[in-house]
């Protein structure tokens, strides 16, 4: 379902993971690297894109993982989920980076590479490009 | 979510960086839980103030909205790591000592009172009937929902934050009605403090944001503080309905088998090598029937007793801590068994408590084991 949660409007290429991102333990809070070796955006930088995944799992506090890395200028510059979840949820409105949620259809035809732009003000929230 | 003209001009920033901030923490939760508008609430309970918990970055984004954001309602606070009283005492390192000090400098630049308790419906006063309020302290919450009237979601850290510098808090889930669709039947018999800590654990297990819970009986304040504790621990349901539910609920019942995989899963040792009471902190009630129980005993190993400073404050009036002290207590205010940096694997392998809380922070923070036992247990087994 489309929510908007934090409010913005962004370009750029997408990261996408079909895994869910527990901020607080695989989330490097400097570089906004992912450390788990099992997670499929393994030693990938979030850095500057639009990270598309299915929702947050794990500690609350995440979402000061989520603060962190906007202070250290590696964070996503928007984030699409298909669920909401309370610690993504919060981190991006802490961080002030733009978070909505989308349907499970339109979900599955983002790929990572693909450049969109997200409007939270336009009827259409996404533009492909 | 319908915002009011203030509220959507807050929330573009008109009202300064922070307000817009706490708006927009309250705007994402809301809709990530479907409310439909905000609401004003009376009174804030904070957490994320352990610097166990929160780390440096908790410490550095509260110390850099602490140069300009108030509460707005009355706020109180959950517990900190240690007692500054005695701090000395423990092996904790510098830099510890002086984050907490600045997360603690930083709540009450805010204008938050430094409470430092997880039960703050024990020490301060109840508003009336029906009064919305934001409680992050998950047996604070549970507790005001089912036995103070009050109406509260099992906020996280930083909506209970937002809600206390807006004065405001999302309509949703449990501020608006629910109808449990589970109700779970206590079925063991004579049960202690330990037995209802257990059934709160596997009722936060199978309920969804409320049970109904029939079979209880009369009970004490420590018992509905352990009920409540318990379920904190193991989901995200927040209140018990008394009482047993209409036929479409949901029939479950709690008996012994269902209370001995509770043991089995928390109750890791035979023995403890330290005793710790409260979690939560005990109440006034609690240390005075404690120190009835230890009259012309001490114990044999160390014991730990949790407390806010207001009881200890009272407690010392009356003469409780000295009797306590006497009989082999160590006294920490401000902080409590969870999350406790006072406890290491590096000195203890494991610890004795009746707490069903403390037993799973200590089992999965602190990495100690637990051995359970109730009060009387332990006041049997371990003093002479």
């Amino acid at each position: 379902m489309n929510k908007i949660l934090v409010s913005g409007k962004v370009e750029g290429i997408v990261l996408k993971s079909n895994d869910p991102i527990n901020f607080l333990g695989t989330v490097d809070k400097k570089t906004g690297i992912i450390s788990d070796k099992n997670h499929t955006l393994f030693e990938k930088s979030m850095k500057n894109l639009v990270l598309v995944f299915p929702s947050g799992i794990g500690s609350s506090v995440g979402a000061y993982t989520i603060y962190s890395i906007k202070s250290n200028n590696t964070a996503p510059i928007a984030m699409i989920c298909k669920k909401a979840d309370l610690t993504v949820a919060t981190g991006c409105a802490l961080a002030n980076i733009p978070l909505i949620t989308i349907s499970d259809e339109e979900f599955e035809s983002i790929k990572t590479g693909m450049n969109l732009s997200l409007d939270t003000d336009s009827t259409t929230l996404i533009h492909y490009q | 979510m319908e915002l009011t003209r203030e509220e959507e001009s807050a929330l573009k920033g008109e009202n300064g960086e922070t307000m817009q901030m706490a708006y927009r923490i309250l705007v994402a939760t809301g809709e990530a839980t479907d409310a439909e508008k905000l609401i004003p609430i009376e009174w804030a309970h904070l957490s994320g103030v352990n610097y166990n918990t929160i780390g440096d970055a908790g410490e550095e984004f509260l110390s850099t909205i602490s140069k300009d954001a108030r509460v707005s309602v009355k706020t109180t606070l959950n517990p900190m790591g240690f007692d500054i009283d005695n701090v000395s005492n423990y092996k904790l390192d510098e830099n510890f000592i002086s984050k907490q000090l600045s997360i603690r400098n930083s709540y009450e630049t805010m204008g938050v009172i430094p409470s430092f308790s997880c039960i703050p419906y024990e020490i301060f006063d109840i508003p009336k009937n029906g009064t919305q309020v934001a409680f992050a302290e998950s047996n604070a919450a549970i507790h005001a929902n089912s036995y103070d009237n009050l109406k509260t979601n099992k906020e996280s850290a930083f909506s209970a934050l937002a809600s206390a510098i807006v004065g405001k808090s999302p309509y949703s889930s449990l501020r608006k009605e629910d109808t449990p669709n589970i109700t779970i039947e206590m079925k063991v018999k004579n049960p202690n403090e330990l037995s209802y800590g257990m059934l709160g654990f596997f009722a936060g297990k199978v309920g969804d944001t409320s049970v109904n819970i029939s079979g209880l009986a009369e009970m004490d304040q420590r018992q509905c503080k352990a009920m409540c504790g318990g379920m904190g621990t193991s989901g995200t349901c927040a209140k018990f309905n008394f009482g047993e539910g209409d036929s479409n609920t949901e029939k479950i019942e709690f008996d012994e088998k269902e209370m001995q995989n509770v043991h089995d899963e928390l109750n890791t040792s035979e023995k403890g090598d330290i005793i710790t009471l409260g979690s939560p902190q005990l109440g006034l009630d609690e240390i005075s029937d404690l120190t009835a129980k230890l009259k012309g005993r001490s114990f044999e190993k160390r014991c730990m007793v949790f407390l806010p400073r207001t009881v200890k404050e009272q407690a010392q009036k009356i003469g409780y801590i000295s009797e306590l002290e006497r009989a082999g207590c160590e006294i920490l205010s401000d902080c409590c068994t969870c999350l406790t940096p006072l406890i290491s694997k590096d000195d203890v392998d494991a610890v004795t408590t009746n707490s069903i809380k403390g037993a799973f922070y200590l089992k999965n923070s602190n990495g100690v084991g637990v051995n359970l036992k109730s009060l009387k247990e332990i006041v049997e087994d371990e003093t002479r």
